[in-house]
This record gives C-alpha cells, structure tokens and sequence, in this order.
C-alpha cells in the first residue's frame, strides 16, 4: 500500500516532467537540441545534488536552510586554497568537502542533542556560515583554477560527450539511493520521520542518524560547490543565495512529504529536473528572471496543493 | 433529605468505541455535601463527570439539576449553571497570571470595551482571599507549584459561582500540607452549600473528608454508602467484587535464574527507591491504580527517561542503561502501553515496522534483502497471528488488538531475552486478549523472562507468577509463587491504595 502510492506519486511527477518537455519543445524549436537539453541537465546538477542531502533531511521530519552558505562558505575556502595557497586541486575538494561536513555536525548536534527546532538551528548557521564566507573572502571574488579542477565542471568523460558533472550526480543519486534501499541508515532515516518517539523507543540510536542526515546534508551541498565553482571558474562571495528554497522547492515537487517519512530520491531528481526545464523554457522565451521566480513559486504551491488534496482523497476514501 | 438534593444523574449509558463505557448508570448529590466517588481504573468515574461537566455529550440519560432536567451539551453552558471541573491535568494557561487564568473566558471589561484590569485584579484577590491562598493574583501560572495551581483552578471554578465542583484526583500531585490546605477550603466550601465530587483512590482521603461514597464498577452503578455506616474493607469488596474468569490460561513453568534485577531505582518524585527482579519461565505481574509510578518505572528501566540512581543487572551483570538502545542490546524490550504514539509508526506498512528492530537479520552482504525480510515477517505475522491481507498493508489500518500483535512482533524479532508488556491488552477484543495471554504462555515455556504492568486486577492474579503491588512511586506490596493462587483481591487493592500499613 505504502510502496503502491509511492509509485503512483512518482508516476504523477513524471507525467508532468513529460508534459512539459512536450510544451517546451512545441514552443520552441531549440528545446529538443541535444546541445539545450545537455545544457538543462548542466543547469539542472548544482541543485539536484543539493536536494539529495535536503531530502535525507526532509525525510527525518527537519530543514536544512543552510545549504546556500554552506556552498559558498566551502567553495570560498577550496578556491583560495587552490589559488593563493597552491594546493593540489584534490586535497583542496577534499578540505571543501570537510568544511560542509563540519557545518552540517553542527546543525545535526544542534538538532538532535540540543533539541532545537530545525527551522531555528539551520538558519542561525545559514547566518554564521555567510558571515564566515563574507569575512574570508573580503568581497573579493576568487578566479583562475587548475584544469583538472575546471573538468569537474565542465569537462566531459574521455571519449564521449557525456558531462563529468552529470555523471557525478548520478552517482551520488545512485549512491544515496541505495543508503536509503538497502543499508540501517534508510530504514531508520525513514522510520524516524514516520515516528520519532516510536522509533527511539525501539532502541535506535536516534540523535546519532539525525545529525548523520545533517552531515550528509553538508557533505552534499560542498561536493554541489566544487561543482560550481569549477563550472564558474571562480568562487564568488555571494554563491548560493536562495539555493536552499530551490532544493526544497526540488524534493516538495517530487513529493518528499515535510512532515517526514514519505517520499523517495527520484522524485526528487525529477522535481529537480521540472525546475529545469522551467527556467530553461523560460529562458528560451525571454521571460525575465524575475518572472521565473514567481513561476517558481506557484509551481511549488501547487504541487503541495496537489499532494494535500491527494492525501485527503485517500483519507476520505478510507473512512467510508 | 429530598430537598437538598441537587443534582440527580440517572440511567446514563455512553458508549466509546469497542467499549460501554457507562452502562445505566446513575449518581446523585446533595448540597454542601462531599461525595467520593470510587472505582478501578476504568470503572467510568472520569467518564460520567465528564459528562456531567460538558465533555462527553454523546451519552444518553436522564440529568436532573436544581428539580430541572437538562441536557449537558457544552463546558460552557455546564459552567454557567454552576457546575466546574478541575482535572487531573491542570487546564491552566502558564505564561498568563493568576488573576487571568481565573478569568479566563468572562473578563470583567469596561464601557467601550477594553479589559478591567483592575477590576479584575480586584475580584481575583477577593476570589483568592475567600479560599485564604495567599498566592499573588499578579503572578506568573509558571511561577507556582501544583499545589498553588490547584488553588488557582479552584478559584476559578468559584468565579463561575459554581454550586458544584467537581474535583479529578485533586491530590495526586500535592505535598502534605498542600492537601491539608485544600481539605480546609473543601470544608469552607461545604458551609457554603457547594456540593463537591471528589474521585480519588487514596482510601484514607476519603474516609477523612467524604460525607458519601458512590461506587462504580465496569461502568455499572455498584451502591453509594454513608461514610458513617461504611468500612474500608466493605468498600475495596464493593470495588473489587467479581470472580476471577477462567479465560486466563495458566501454565506451569519451573522458574529459572534471575534474569533482570533492579535495585534503588529513583526518578524524582515518580520513584522512590524502588528493587525488584524478573526471573526467566516466569511472569512478574505489576498491579496498581493510575499514576502508581508503573509506566514511569518500565520506562526507567528501559533507558527511554533518565534516572536519578539505582542499578540494573542483567543476568546478574550490572549494566548502565542511558538509552533504549542500550536497554535493547542488554536484551530487554519494552512494549509500550501507547501503541499509536510510540509503538508503531503508523503510516508505515507491517514489514517496516516489524524489521526496524532488528535489520541485522534481514540483511545480507549488499544489505537489506527484501526476500529476508518477507520471509522473516511472514514468520512473526504467523508466530502472532496477525489477520492482516499483506506484509504490506499500512498499520493505520488494522484493529487496535492486531496493531498490539504488531508490536508483539516486533519485539519478538529482537529475540531480547526480558520481554516488558506494559498494559498489554488495554483497549482490545477478549478475543485478542487471549490470544495474547497465551503468547506470553509460550514466550514464559520458552525460559524467557516476561514482566506484565496492567491496570486490571482480575489480569494480574490471573496471568501472573509474582505480583508486585505498587503506590505512588513505591512497592508497597508482592505476593509470591506460593500465595498468588490464593490471594484475596481486596489485600492487593489494600497495598495499591496504601492502606495495608495497619
């Protein structure tokens, strides 16, 4: 019953995903390209691999909000390493990496062992990771990388025409799919969000999978940074603002539930994916930027509507 | 006599789902009377205040108030007439002052509009003053202790000019002197021709401040008696009164070694150094009345809260439990008496609630198998017999006595060696209940150690081996192996009351 309603949401989504390709390209011939769909999939990375750690976290019943700073706090720092400090390109990623897994203990020890609302704890470290950012980049942008660095963002698999970054984000979609599928990780993830209380009292160690979400969470949004900042080819001081709102928008979109429990990772690929080719449809008519941000949001709207009216549908349909 | 009656509930049945939990009853009271009403857990004590008061309206019955019938169909109508309940759990709004709280739903306001202040300020203090509380009508509800809570809430039920209070247990959560308080304002009260209903447990309270003592039983009307003409013991038979149905299948099982022993367990002032020990091919039975510390206890001993002192040994090694994780490795489960709340996740379907305790046995080398895990599930479904059409159906959906098998399972799966059922069978069919006893049965043959809270005497003589009797955060009382076969109902509700000192 459960997994049923799962697929059928799943299905929905991707329904939509389908009728909107179908509209995009009737209402613009360059859309079907396979330059411009490369090109929405390149568009479409940084945020699907900051929504896979926002759904993990979604998933407990939390928030993430720090994910925009966390990008351009780990990304700041990889880039002046690299640049003015003359480190190897891997060593830095793996500092960068580091930085977003720090931020993200914080978060999960604020949360699980301070027991303080989500909400609350991710915003205030959204605040202190851009302060940090800020002060360390002294309003400077910082430029000029290695190439193997550069490949991550641009580069492509020797041989093909396949992007490194795509293949990059499948794999962590791959990867966190099976955590949550197969390993203790996705079952308690899961179960804490259906019911903490009762999963806690079934002698699982609930604050230490909570703050290993946040981690994750963390780990995510730092590795979608060394995404950008190689696509970029610079780290700027200001990266990643409202980059939180696109990841929700991605795993509400794709049916993660907010209370927790519900939903899976590729939903939230294609809610990613819907978001794309939206704003790259946009793109292709001329609609500013500005208006693709109202569009945004009224898409966002209406999918929690959708889902809520679903909800109620199956519940009504129970009690008779 | 007759005249002074002002209140007569007559022939009220309600029905809750699954359960009559009112079946033709009837209670009535005098003014400036204080009447006891008494009667196990789940007797319907609670239940026909509740109707009288507002709360419950769903009943049907006769309501003669002041020569009038009424019918009792919303608090605030019942409080306008005069007739308040203070509960158990205070109805206070703690982050507002005293005087607010009083006046909650009928500030005194001004010609435009606007609040009195010191016009109420000035009625709570009279209200305060006339109960002789000396608590500030300026201060914080947060600010007080229970005792001044109860206080505050009886004020407010006085500000209604109520003719009749209805009092929930008034003293499970107060000290000494604050109950020798609040007997004096009961007796101001009395003078005042308010009637009171006063339900409480506490056998010796009732003898000092009760005029009349109705008692209850099952839902059914037993007898009300004058105080004068009435004994404790006549009493606790009147409350107890039935014989022991044989639908309790007893095995005999040779007890074993100790398997979990506890010593000077403490919480606050939930429990008060407390030992005991649970013994394999055995069931220990916990009896007592509501808000006996028993639940609080399991829990203590399960590391689900936090405990001040004391030591746990299992399998005589002494093990520090600091989280239900810890409790589960040392092998004790604890099945809880809130199934919906922390039993189940109840949006998710059978095989995720039953695996989650224990997916070491459902995974192979890649990880979780869903092969393993179906068979695994199928197994415990069939051990339990859950009626369900599919491992996959949503818990939600199955009856309260199949969700309890559902969490019988689960623990099952974590094959713990000390097995905690508290309140095993609250709230389920008597069919399911036996099929319940008779799992605890194989689980007893299977030399595991099994420890069953319940609030039902007939259940505690009747399944258990040993039987502790506890009292506010005490063990006041255990019957062992040789006598639980011939133990007398009323000597364990004397221990459960806390009136066996004598």
């Amino acid at each position: 019953m459960k997994k049923l309603r799962f697929s059928i949401n799943n299905i929905a989504t991707l329904v939509v995903l389908l009728v909107l390709l179908l509209v995009m390209s009737i209402l613009s011939p360059v859309f079907f390209k396979s330059a411009n769909l490369i090109n929405v999939m390149q568009q479409v990375t940084v945020n699907a691999i900051v929504a896979v750690g926002m759904t993990v976290v979604i998933l407990t019943g939390g928030i993430d909000l720090s994910v925009g700073s966390i990008i351009a706090l780990s990304g700041m720092i990889m880039a002046k390493m690299m640049v003015e400090g003359d480190m190897n390109s891997v060593a830095a990623i793996f500092v960068g990496i580091l930085i977003g897994a720090v931020c993200g203990l914080i978060n999960g020890f604020l949360i699980a062992k301070c027991k303080l609302q989500p909400m609350i704890a991710t915003l205030g470290i959204m605040q202190v990771a851009r302060g940090v950012d800020l002060t360390i980049a002294q309003g400077r942008t910082v430029s000029g990388f290695k190439p193997f660095f550069r490949k991550i963002g641009v580069g492509t698999i020797p041989g093909t025409t396949i992007p490194v970054q795509i293949v990059l984000m499948l794999v962590i979609y791959l990867l966190i799919f099976y955590l949550l599928r197969y390993r203790k990780f996705g079952r308690y993830i899961y179960s804490i969000g259906g019911n903490e209380e009762a999963t806690r009292l079934s002698g699982v160690n609930v604050e230490r999978y909570k703050m290993m979400a946040y981690v994750l969470c963390g780990v995510t949004a730092a590795i979608a940074s060394v995404v950008m900042t190689a696509k970029l080819n610079s780290a700027v001081p200001t990266a990643g603002e409202g980059y939180e709102l696109d990841a929700v928008s991605s795993s509400v979109i794709g049916g993660i539930s907010l209370t927790g429990g519900v939903g899976s990772l590729w939903g939230t690929l294609m809610g990613a994916m819907i978001i794309g080719v939206i704003k790259n449809g946009l793109n292709l008519l001329n609609v500013s930027s500005y208006l693709q941000q109202v569009v945004t949001g009224i898409i966002v709207i209406v999918a929690v509507l959708a889902d809520a009216f679903k909800t109620k549908a199956v519940g009504r349909k129970k009690s008779n | 006599m007759k005249e002074k009656l002002i209140l007569e509930m007559e022939d009220i049945s309600i029905q809750f789902p699954g359960v009559l939990a009112l079946d033709h009853a009837r209670f009535d009271l005098r003014r400036g009377e204080v009447h006891v009403l008494l009667g196990e857990n789940g007797a319907g004590k609670s239940t026909i205040m509740k109707i009288l008061s507002g709360i419950n309206t769903d009943y049907s019955g006769k309501v003669i108030y002041k020569s009038e019938e009424i019918q009792c169909k919303n608090v605030q109508e019942q409080k306008r007439r005069g007739i308040s309940m203070i509960f158990q759990e205070m109805n206070l709004l703690r982050n507002l002052s005293v005087a607010e709280n009083i006046f909650m739903s009928q500030r005194p306001t001004t010609k435009i509009g606007n609040i009195a202040w010191k016009t109420m300020m000035k009625n709570a203090r009279k209200l305060l003053d006339s109960i002789g509380s000396d608590i500030s009508e300026k201060a914080l509800v947060s600010t007080l202790s229970v005792g001044q809570m109860q206080m505050v809430e009886i004020a407010k039920a006085l500000s209604y000019e109520s003719d009749i209070i209805i009092m929930d247990e008034p003293t499970s959560a107060l000290t000494e002197k604050e109950v020798d308080n609040l007997f004096r304002i009961i007796s101001t009260l009395k003078e005042e021709d308010v009637a009171i209903v006063y339900i409480s447990h506490r056998m010796e309270e009732i003898m000092k401040i009760s005029d009349r003592i109705t008692i209850f039983r099952d839902g059914k009307y037993i007898a009300t008696k004058d105080k004068t003409e009435t004994t404790i013991d006549e009493i606790i038979a009147l409350m107890v009164g039935r014989e022991l149905q044989d639908y309790y299948p007893r095995i005999q099982v040779k007890p074993g070694d100790k398997r979990l022993e506890v010593k000077n367990i403490r919480q606050g002032n939930t429990l008060k150094n407390l030992s005991f020990y649970a013994r394999e091919g055995e069931i220990t039975g916990f009896y007592g009345l509501m808000g006996a510390g028993r639940t609080e206890l399991m829990r203590a001993v399960f590391g689900a809260d936090t405990i001040d002192g004391g030591d746990i040994y299992v399998n005589g090694k002494q093990k520090k439990i600091r989280s239900c994780k810890a409790a589960k490795d040392s092998g004790i489960a604890l099945l809880t008496e809130d199934r919906k709340h922390q039993g189940l996740v109840l949006d998710f379907d059978l095989n995720a609630n039953m695996s989650v305790t224990n997916l070491a046995k459902i995974m192979n080398a890649f990880g979780i198998n869903s092969k393993k895990e179906n068979r695994n599930s199928q197994q415990l479904v069939d051990i339990v017999n859950v009626k369900t059409p599919s491992l996959k159906q949503v818990v939600k959906n199955l009856s309260g006595g199949n969700q309890q098998k559902v969490v019988i399972a689960k623990w099952l799966n974590s094959e713990s060696s000390i097995i905690i059922f508290d309140e095993p069978t609250r709230g389920i069919d008597v069919g399911s209940k036996v099929e319940i006893y008779k799992l605890m049965n194989q689980l007893k043959k299977e030399q595991k150690a099994i420890i069953m809270v319940s609030s039902e005497l007939t259940e505690c003589m009747g399944i258990s081996d040993r039987l502790y009797i506890m009292h506010e955060g005490k063990i006041t009382g255990c019957i062992d192996e040789d006598r639980i076969r011939n133990v007398s109902e009323e000597e364990i509700i004397k221990y459960a009351t806390g009136s066996a000192d004598e």
